[in-house]
């Protein structure tokens, strides 16, 4: 009987969700896109022909799987960033902490939505990347694990930024200062057998490097780092940012004085 | 049945108001129940921490028996709260508003569409189900959010100034759809500032002033408390009224007079006094709002009690 009440109100949840980011396209679909595009001409097609080879593969195909995760990496993030903050700042959030809502339902709902963006724009990502280059998948469970790991983890981070944030600049602090440089650093654009080796072991506190390695991993079947730790680490990375989620909405930090 | 039973509730907000000062209150099933006090008294506060909108400093809050710290989730069911502000998301429409909260209550959506229609088109926006929430009027905002409070059919409602901004036309349609609802068994809290709707509605009240219960009773016991009434009347031209005996009065102009009825005072005598001198009335009102002035004199007694202002 619970079980059936809270499956419905994480449908509803869920559903919209994803009906809001669907709604807001033009702002939530096609900048990625877009982006996307200008990095696969600029580096992989115009500099990219001049890198020469990365990791034993041309250069447009070795950054393909970063910026697909790149892209992934900031839809979901950003999707439940401002969806939840929204909710907070015209306050229907109440309308959920009214109901008999279980507060891990409010973060399951919230973190779905993350997902399927970052998941859609992933797919959108890929399609286009295939004018550029021939994909060639090595391990898709690899890929679609990796993907599901990291929009879940990158969801949880925006929703754990919107509790906090009390205006909406606050919602961007995270995304520039930290989740640009982690990224740019994440091991997307270059091999990090580039790098000295002081430099690879600091690069190995980045967590983003992990994912972006396996999901290279998935599709060309080189890495940088084992796979094993890069999905123990991430999955940690996922309960412990869950964890974190909830036990703020159950003190009901910014949501209830 | 106890619908609702708070004992010694304290609520501090965070910087040190102090908005519930140790509140006791119980209500009972069926009950139509007026929460009354002036600006900042404490009242939102209370329908917050029931709601479980605002955490409680201190207390116990019981829902139909459900006591909010340990069956939070049984104590959430049994109630529909229709929050003094507004609170929807402005780009959603107004059927979506009512089917996705009936969601949150764990609704099947066939269902959920069912009551969304049976309940907008009882408040009259059936019409509207469609429009942007951010586009209807203030009073259809009332409306939505009374319509997304009984989705889930609760078995309390507690609505925060439901009729603030709301015009007299609509403000009597909703006075009859709640009356209608309480009759059908729903336990009905309000909150208001207008006195004459507390006595219009309510069987029991209770009045709250700087967070505290500074009356809990019934409506007819209230007015029974009422010791004397003024009454305003309109005389013609250049009366002049030589005397009243028994009744305190003051010539307002020269064709106005103000007269104080006691309790058990029989009004026939000063229209009998006014005759024999010649003088007739032409119309005669309530000075103010009895409950008003009650309500009034209340208030004011507390904030002379040592220790209440704060
Ligand atoms: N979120 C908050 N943070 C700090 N103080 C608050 C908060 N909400 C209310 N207060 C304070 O608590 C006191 C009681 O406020 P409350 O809203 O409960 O009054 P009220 O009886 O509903 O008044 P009104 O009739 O104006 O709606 C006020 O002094 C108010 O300033
Ligand atoms: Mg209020």
């Amino acid at each position: 009987m619970n079980m059936r009440v809270n499956w419905v109100a994480l449908k509803t949840l869920y559903v919209k969700e994803c009906a809001r980011y669907l709604r807001i396209w033009v702002q939530t679909l096609v900048p990625p896109v877009i982006t996307m595009s200008l990095y696969f001409v600029i580096f992989g097609n115009l500099i990219g022909s001049r890198v020469g080879e990365m990791g034993g593969f041309s250069y447009m195909e070795f950054i393909v799987p970063g910026l697909i995760m790149m892209a992934v990496i900031t839809n979901s993030y950003a999707n439940v960033a401002s969806s939840f903050y929204s909710t907070k700042f015209q306050r229907n959030v109440e309308e959920l902490l009214v109901a008999p809502v279980p507060n891990y339902i409010i973060v399951l709902g919230y973190m779905g939505g993350g997902v399927s963006r970052g998941v859609m724009v992933g797919i959108m990502v890929t399609i286009i990347s295939m004018f550029f280059v021939d994909i060639q998948i090595h391990n898709i469970a690899v890929i679609i694990s990796m993907v599901l790991l990291t929009s879940m983890l990158f969801s949880l981070g925006g929703l754990i930024n919107a509790i906090f944030a009390n205006s909406f600049d606050d919602i961007s602090i995270i995304p520039t200062f930290v989740l640009t440089p982690l990224t740019y650093l994440g091991g997307v654009f270059y091999s990090m057998s580039l790098l000295p080796e002081f430099w690879q072991n600091v690069s190995k506190i980045n967590p983003i490097i992990y994912m972006v390695n396996a999901f290279r991993y998935g599709f060309l079947g080189v890495s940088d780092i084992s796979l094993f730790n890069a999905f123990g680490i991430v999955s940690l990375f996922v309960v412990i940012l869950f964890s974190i989620a909830l036990t703020l909405i159950n003190k009901g930090v910014g949501l209830r004085s | 049945m106890k619908a609702l039973e708070i004992t010694g509730l304290k609520k501090v907000y965070k910087g040190g108001v102090e908005a519930v000062k140790g509140l006791d209150l119980s209500v009972e099933e069926g009950d139509f129940f007026a929460l009354l006090g002036p600006n900042g008294a404490g009242k939102s506060t209370t329908i917050g921490v029931i709601s479980s909108l605002v955490n409680k400093t201190q207390g116990k809050v019981e829902v139909f028996g459900y006591d909010i710290d340990t069956q939070l989730e049984l104590a959430k069911s049994q109630l529909g709260l229709v929050p003094q502000e507004f609170n929807f998301n402005q780009f959603e429409s107004v059927i979506q508003i009512v089917i996705n909260q009936a969601g949150y209550y764990g609704i099947e959506r066939n269902l959920a569409k069912e009551r969304a229609e049976k309940y907008l088109r009882q408040l009259d926006l059936w019409d509207k189900r469609n429009e942007k929430s951010r586009h209807l009027s203030g009073g259809m905002k009332r409306r939505l959010m009374i319509a997304r409070a009984l989705v889930h059919h609760p078995k309390i409602l507690i609505l925060d100034e439901p009729t603030a901004g709301v015009d007299i036309e609509l403000r009597r349609s909703m006075w009859t759809f709640l009356q209608d609802l309480n009759k059908e068994g729903v336990t009905i809290i309000l909150t208001t500032h207008y006195l004459e709707e507390a006595e219009m509605l309510c069987r029991n009240i209770a009045i709250i002033d700087k967070g505290i219960i500074v009356e809990n009773t019934s409506m007819k016991q209230l007015l029974k408390k009422i010791e004397k009434e003024t009454f305003v009347l309109d005389l013609p031209a250049n009366s002049e009224v030589s005397g009243l005996n028994g009744f305190e009065y003051r010539m307002i102009d020269d064709h106005t007079i103000e007269v104080d009825v006691a309790k058990k005072q029989s009004i026939n005598s000063i229209f009998a006094q006014l005759s024999e001198q010649g003088i007739d009335v032409l119309s005669m009102r309530n000075k103010s709002n009895r409950l008003e002035e009650l309500f009034v004199g209340l208030v004011n007694q507390n904030q002379q009690k040592p220790g209440a202002i704060s």
